[in-house]
C-alpha cells in the first residue's frame, strides 16, 4: 500500500479495494506536468487506443443496427449494416406489447429491485462506512476483519444455501428474495469508509460536538453533504450490480411475473430456440438494447455529477 | 436505531481525539444496521452451508449426520475437479490479457497524449454497464453460424472460420466476452490510481532527465501496485465464480457446455436439477476455500514481488 491515499491515521489499513475511490474525481484534476506545458499529442498512440475502442463499441453497434431490422431480415442480411425497412420503432412497440406487456412488468420489477436494493445498500454502506471511519469502538478491528473476509467469499457459493434458507422462511418467489441479498455491498462499505476518512475532518465533528449537536444531527447536517461524491459512486456501482443481476433472481424467482429484465430477455431467447417456439430474436435484440440504454444514460449523467468539483478528498501533494 | 450520546457538558468537553465513554457506542450505532443484514445474508448462509455439508438425505431414515463423507466425495469427484481445472486454465490466460489491455489503455490515457481523452475513457468503460445476459446473447449471436458475423464473413469471403461455439473454442469465446465486459472497469481502477501520483515525483524525474518509458517503469507501475493487486484478486475471484456467461451460452452451444463446465454451474445443477442440496453445499464450501487460498497467494506475491 502506498501512503498516498491510505485511510487517515488511526484506521487500520488492509488490502481492501485500495483507492478505487478516486474514480470520483476523474477529469476534474488540473492537468499535471505543468512544468513542461502540455505533452504533445500523439497520433500513433491515439490510433492504437482506437483499436480498443473499436473492440468495445462494435458489439454495441451490432446491437443497435440489428434492433432496426425485421425478424426475417435479421436472419438474411449482413450483421454490421442496416438492411430492409427501418424497423426500430415497430420492434420497440412489439417488445413493449408482446405477451400482454410482460416487458413493462419486467422493467418495473427491475426498477423496484434497483431502487430498494441499491438505494438500501448505499444507505447501509454510508452509515457503516462513516461509523468505521469516524468513531473508535470496541470490536472495530473484528468488524473490519469480518467484512474484508466476506469480500473474498465467492458470492455464488452463498447462493444455494441462501435459497434454501429463504425457502424455509417462505421468501422465495417474492421480491424480497432478490432485494434482501442486494442490500449488502462489502465493497461499497469499504469505499465509503475510505472516503469518509478523507472527506470529513475530525475537527469539524469535534466543533459540532462542542456546539452541542447530537451525533445523528451532525451526520445528516454536516457529514452527509461532504460525502455526496462518494455516495454517488457507491450508488452507481450498486445500481449496476442490481440492474445486471442474473444469478440471484435465476435461483430465487420462478414466477415470470417477478422476473427482472435480464431473466425475461433470457427466457425469450430460450423460447426462440426451442423447437416449435415462436422465434422472437428481434425482440431479444431490441429488449437487450432497451435494457442497456437507461444504464448508459445514468452513467453519462452521473459522470457529470462526479465532475461537479466537490472538493472532498482532493489530491494531497 | 443509533444510540445518541448526550453532548458533553459545557466546560467538560472531552479533549479532541480522545473518544471515550458514551461515544464508544455511537460507532456501533452507525455500523449496526449493516451488520444485522450482513449476518442474515452472509454469516447465516455460511453457517447453514457448513451444517448442510455434514448431513445427507438418506432414502431410509431421512437426514443423517455423515461427518466428512460429503467432503471425501467432493475430493474424488472428477466432474468437480475438471470444472476447477477449466476455470484455472481460464484465469491463467484471460486475466493477464484483460488486465494487460486495461493497464496499457490507462497508461495511454494518463500520458495526456491522446486526442479526445474523455471519449476514450467513457467508450471503453461502457460495456461495464451492459448486463452479462445482454453481453453474452450479443456476442453469442455474433458468434453464430446461423445469422452471426461469423456466418457473414464465411459467406462473404468464402472462407470457413473456426466455429467459436465449438467445444474446442468455447472457453476462448467465453474469455473474450468476459474481457469485453470488464476491461473498461479495470482500466478505470488503474487510471484512478495513476491520477493521484504526486506531481513532485514527476518533477524529480524530469530533473533527472528520465524518459517516458523510464517514468512508466520507475514511477507509475510501482505507485499503482496496490491497484494492480486488487484488480488481479477481483478478477481471480470472478473467474472462479464463472457462471452467467456459460449458463447463457448453453442454449446456443448445448454440445460444448456441460452441466459441470464450471464449479458454479455444477453447484447449480446439483442443487436445482438434482436436488442434492447437501452435496451442493459441500462443493460450494470447497470452492470458496480454494478461491480464498488462491486470492491470498495472489495478494502475498503481489505485495512482495517487484512489479
Amino acid at each position: 500500500m502506498t501512503s498516498e491515499l491510505a485511510p487517515a491515521a488511526g484506521t487500520p489499513t488492509a488490502a481492501g479495494p485500495s483507492r478505487a475511490y478516486p474514480v470520483l474525481r476523474t477529469a476534474r484534476l488540473p492537468r499535471r506536468r505543468k512544468a513542461h506545458g502540455r505533452p504533445r499529442r500523439s497520433v500513433l498512440l491515439t490510433a492504437l487506443t482506437s483499436l480498443v475502442v473499436i473492440y468495445t463499441l462494435v458489439p454495441l453497434a451490432w446491437l443497435f443496427i440489428n434492433a432496426c431490422k425485421t425478424q426475417p431480415r435479421l436472419l438474411s442480411s449482413f450483421g454490421l449494416w442496416f438492411s430492409g425497412d427501418f424497423a426500430l420503432w415497430d420492434n420497440i412497440t412489439e417488445t413493449f406489447t408482446y405477451n400482454d406487456h410482460i416487458f413493462v412488468r419486467w422493467l418495473l420489477n427491475t426498477l423496484l429491485y434497483v431502487v430498494v436494493g441499491a438505494g438500501g445498500a448505499t444507505f447501509l454502506a454510508v452509515l457503516g462506512g462513516y461509523g468505521l471511519a469516524k468513531f473508535n469502538f470496541t470490536g472495530k478491528r473484528a468488524v473490519f476483519a469480518l467484512i474484508i473476509g466476506a469480500v473474498a467469499v465467492p458470492g455464488a457459493a452463498l447462493a444455494v444455501p441462501t435459497f434454501l434458507m429463504f425457502s424455509k422462511m417462505g421468501l422465495t418467489d417474492t421480491p424480497w428474495a432478490v432485494i434482501i441479498p442486494s442490500l449488502i455491498s462489502p465493497f461499497g462499505l469499504y469505499l465509503m469508509w475510505v472516503f469518509a476518512s478523507e472527506a470529513i475532518p475530525d475537527e469539524l465533528l469535534e466543533a459540532a460536538r462542542v456546539d452541542g449537536s447530537g451525533e445523528l444531527r451532525t451526520f445528516f447536517r454536516i457529514s452527509l453533504p461532504l460525502l455526496a461524491p462518494g455516495i454517488v459512486t457507491v450508488l452507481l456501482f450498486t445500481m449496476v450490480a442490481t440492474w445486471n443481476n442474473y444469478f440471484l433472481p435465476l435461483i430465487m424467482i420462478k414466477n415470470p411475473d417477478w422476473y427482472p429484465l435480464t431473466l425475461g430477455i433470457n427466457s425469450w431467447n430460450a423460447q426462440a430456440r426451442t423447437v416449435g417456439g415462436e422465434p422472437v430474436f428481434n425482440l431479444v435484440i431490441t429488449g437487450s438494447l432497451l435494457t442497456i440504454v437507461p444504464l448508459i444514460v445514468a452513467f453519462l449523467l452521473l459522470q457529470r455529477y462526479w465532475q461537479s468539483g466537490l472538493s472532498a478528498g482532493s489530491v494531497k501533494e | 436505531m443509533a444510540v445518541i450520546s448526550p453532548p458533553p457538558a459545557a466546560g467538560r468537553a472531552a479533549p479532541p481525539r480522545r473518544r471515550s465513554g458514551g461515544r464508544r457506542w455511537v460507532g456501533w450505532g452507525f455500523v449496526a444496521p449493516f451488520l444485522v443484514v450482513f449476518a442474515l445474508v452472509f454469516l447465516a448462509p455460511i453457517a447453514y452451508s457448513v451444517y448442510l455439508s455434514l448431513f445427507r438425505e438418506q432414502l431410509i431414515g431421512g437426514n443423517h449426520f455423515v461427518g466428512i463423507d460429503n467432503y471425501r466425495q467432493a475430493f474424488q469427484d472428477h466432474e468437480f475437479w475438471s470444472g476447477i481445472t477449466r476455470v484455472g486454465l481460464f484465469l491463467v490466460i484471460q486475466v493477464p490479457i484483460m488486465l494487460g489491455i486495461a493497464l496499457l489503455v490507462a497508461l495511454a490515457l494518463d500520458s495526456g497524449r491522446l486526442y479526445g481523452r474523455n471519449f476514450f475513457r467513457i467508450s471503453i468503460f461502457l460495456p461495464y454497464a451492459v448486463p452479462a445476459v445482454v453481453a453474452t446473447l450479443m456476442w453469442g449471436f455474433m458468434y453464430g453460424k446461423q445469422f452471426g458475423l461469423v456466418a457473414n464473413i464465411n459467406d462473404h469471403f468464402d472462407v470457413t472460420l473456426p466455429d467459436p461455439l465449438s467445444p474446442d473454442l468455447i472457453l476462448a469465446s467465453i474469455g473474450n466476452i468476459v474481457t469485453w465486459e470488464f476491461v473498461g472497469y479495470n482500466m478505470l481502477i488503474f487510471y484512478a490510481a495513476l491520477r493521484v501520483i504526486p506531481q513532485s515525483l514527476y518533477e524529480a524525474a524530469a530533473i533527472d532527465g528520465a524518459g517516458q518509458w523510464r517514468i512508466v517503469g520507475a514511477i507509475k507501475l510501482p505507485a499503482i501496485r496496490g491497484a494492480l493487486v486488487i484488480a488481479t484478486i477481483f478478477s481471480v475471484i470472478g473467474s472462479f465464480q464463472l457462471f452467467n456467461e456459460p449458463s447463457i451460452l448453453k442454449s446456443l452451444a448445448p454440445n460444448a457446455i456441460t452441466t459441470y463446465f464450471t464449479p458454479n454451474l455444477y453447484t447449480y445443477s446439483l442443487s436445482f436439477s438434482g436436488q442434492q442440496h447437501n452435496y451442493a453445499a459441500t462443493v460450494a464450501i470447497v470452492m470458496g476455500i480454494v478461491t480464498m487460498i488462491v486470492a491470498y497467494i495472489v495478494q502475498l506475491r503481489g505485495m512482495r514481488k517487484e512489479v
